[in-house]
């Protein structure tokens, strides 16, 4: 599936020794047309974006973010974020933890609903909120006699943010940690090592990257929902807006400036994600590649893991 | 298959009990409020909600554009990862790096960038706009956003299929006489297959339920450019939730349909390289 780091890491390296090719000018064309396709589809949004903010200037610019609710939709916004996030981080280290580590009945299932955010609309995702906690939902009732409010209020928001961006940790961890092997945790184990200090010491610092990258980009998208948060927010000015539901209402006064200068903040966000995510990408396979070449060393792990399973029932 | 429930490591308790309960609290509870909800209709109800003229037309739409975006990218997402993989070009990396952008922009930012380049007196749409061309506020400007936050899909799943195959086979087809095109279209494209059916069913599948790039850019009207997801959001801003959660459904089984087809993908794709 897309975005995951480890698929990316195996072949980047690796030279193709032969002649057997394209002419130069077929690939000159070809190269051209990728280019040209990626330059309209991704390179002129990212233009348009930087140059709508800055098209009066920086004066302008700047203070299109110090409007207050542009302020209050920035604070909105970490706040869920800074709830959003950590949860699914627990959560995705857990996840990839037991779907890595073991076999059981039913894991593949458990795969499949871990995925299963990404298939469902965002005003899905809003929806099925709405109808657990709105006026006419489930719980609806005692909320509102209890004068507890999650729709059109923060509690909404970060549940629907949080069940959106909920696969990305754990699908970033789990791609890394199955790659990885539990050879060394299972040798920390024979040297008596507990589990907590198994996790913490080895398995951990071994998916660090793929870790890294999860909650970066587990990050961007919190900080960046849009459908699903717009469904349960109720545009409340000032109290229930994060920085795309901003972005909306900026845009549709015809305040471009403004609209645009918010989208620039989200537009740094998600470059820097994609800078995170190379870097990642980078330390991953200098690892293998140092790996590689220490034959001597993997192979005395191989001949250790080898007759320590023999030894396992 | 070997029987076995658990591994060897501690844990196995504390991480499964977490994660399913979190998943049930998170996933499976609202998920299983809005099936009941569907289901509370009663089915002449349901069926009227589902078939109306208004929700067939923004069905029609939906699918037809999520079609045509996702087409668009199983063409350019091949060539776009063969030029990754195959040839050296000044910026590469960068522009690899690029393909993920859809991924973490957030789609209203997407949107209002793509309403703004597509615009009549846009950077693009300026010029299309001569040669008699309406991007901004039409079907067109729906399958352009559609098209943009379907990218990395396809490249992402080709990729690494097209950095295995092996040069020998290649050589094999070009000792045999077979020129490039040939040797691309019965050699390499075939083990591609796979990989580019699932990058396929995953751009649609996201494309699909895609709401904030496309309200921008579509214009919103009624039977014309009203995606089924917008239909959503506009019968739940006129409280009418059982219109609203009838529609859900009908999108719902839909992208349901395409992950286990995705699913079923994936294991064919793994059969293909064992």
């Amino acid at each position: 599936m897309s975005g995951v780091l480890t698929q990316r890491t195996g072949g980047n390296a690796r030279r193709r020794d032969t002649r057997v090719g394209e002419s130069a000018v077929t690939r000159a064309i070809l190269t051209a047309i990728a280019l040209l396709f990626l330059a309209v589809f991704l390179v002129a949004p990212i233009v348009t974006v930087f140059g709508a903010a800055f098209s009066k200037g920086v004066g302008p610019y700047w203070d299109a973010l110090h409007q207050d609710e542009t302020l209050d939709a920035i604070r909105l916004t970490l706040l869920t974020a800074g709830i959003a996030v950590p949860l699914n981080v627990v959560f995705g280290i857990a996840a990839a933890w037991l779907i890595s580590k073991y076999d059981f009945w039913g894991k593949s299932a458990l795969v499949t609903l871990v995925d299963l955010p990404f298939s469902v609309s965002p005003v899905i995702s809003g929806l099925i909120f709405v109808l657990l906690f709105g006026a006419h939902g489930w719980f609806g009732p005692y909320l509102s006699e209890h004068d507890i409010k999650i729709i059109f209020a923060v509690p909404g928001i970060v549940m629907a943010t949080t069940f959106v961006t909920f696969p990305l940790v754990a699908r970033e961890v789990i791609a890394v940690m199955q790659a990885q092997g539990s050879d060394e945790e299972e040798a920390a184990l024979t040297l008596g090592a507990s589990g907590w200090q198994i996790l913490l010491r080895i398995t951990l610092p071994k998916v660090r990257w793929g870790l890294i990258y999860g909650i970066i980009l587990c990050n961007a998208r919190a900080m960046g929902e849009f459908g699903a948060v717009s469904v349960v927010s109720g545009h409340v000015r000032g109290l229930t807006n994060t920085l795309p539901l901003q972005v909306e209402i900026l845009y549709n006064e015809y305040n471009f400036v403004g609209a645009f200068a918010v989208a620039s903040l989200l537009c740094a966000l998600a470059l820097l994600t994609l800078v995170v995510k190379k870097v990642a990408e980078w330390s991953v396979s200098a690892r293998d590649a140092r790996r590689a070449a220490s034959p001597h060393a993997k192979s005395v792990a191989v001949e250790a893991c080898s007759s320590f399973e023999g030894v396992v029932p | 298959m070997r029987f076995k429930t658990r591994g060897v490591l501690p844990g196995f308790g504390l991480s499964l009990g977490y994660t399913v309960s979190y998943v049930c609290l998170l996933v499976l509870l609202p998920l299983s409020a809005m099936v009941i909800k569907a289901s509370s209709l009663g089915p002449h109800e349901l069926w009227a909600k589902v078939s109306d003229e208004r929700a067939l037309a923004a069905y029609r739409l939906s699918f037809s554009a999520a079609l045509a975006g996702s087409l668009l990218n199983a063409v350019f997402g091949v060539l776009v990862a063969w030029v990754l993989v195959r040839y050296r070009f000044p910026g590469r990396g960068l522009v690899d790096a690029l393909v993920d952008l859809p991924f973490a922009l957030p789609t209203a930012v997407a949107g209002i960038a793509l309403t703004t380049v597509y615009a009549e007196n846009g950077f693009l749409g300026s010029y299309l706009s001569k040669i008699g061309v309406k991007v901004a506020f039409t079907p067109l400007g729906v399958v352009m956003a559609l098209t943009f936050i379907g990218i990395p899909f396809v490249v992402r799943t080709v990729q690494p299929v097209l950095e295995e195959i092996d040069a020998d086979v290649e050589e094999a087809a070009a000792v045999l006489g077979a020129s490039r095109f040939q040797t691309f279209r019965r050699v390499i494209f075939p083990s591609l297959l796979p990989a580019l059916l699932t990058g396929f069913a995953l751009a649609f599948a996201r494309a699909l339920g895609e709401y904030g790039s496309v309200v921008f850019i579509s214009g919103n009207m009624p039977m014309r450019t009203e995606i089924a997801p917008l239909l959503i959001v506009t019968k739940l801003e006129q409280y009418d939730y059982a219109g609203a959660t009838a529609i859900a459904g009908v999108m719902l089984v839909a992208s349901f349909g395409l992950l286990f087809a995705v699913n079923l993908l994936e294991r064919w794709a793994r059969r293909a390289e064992a």
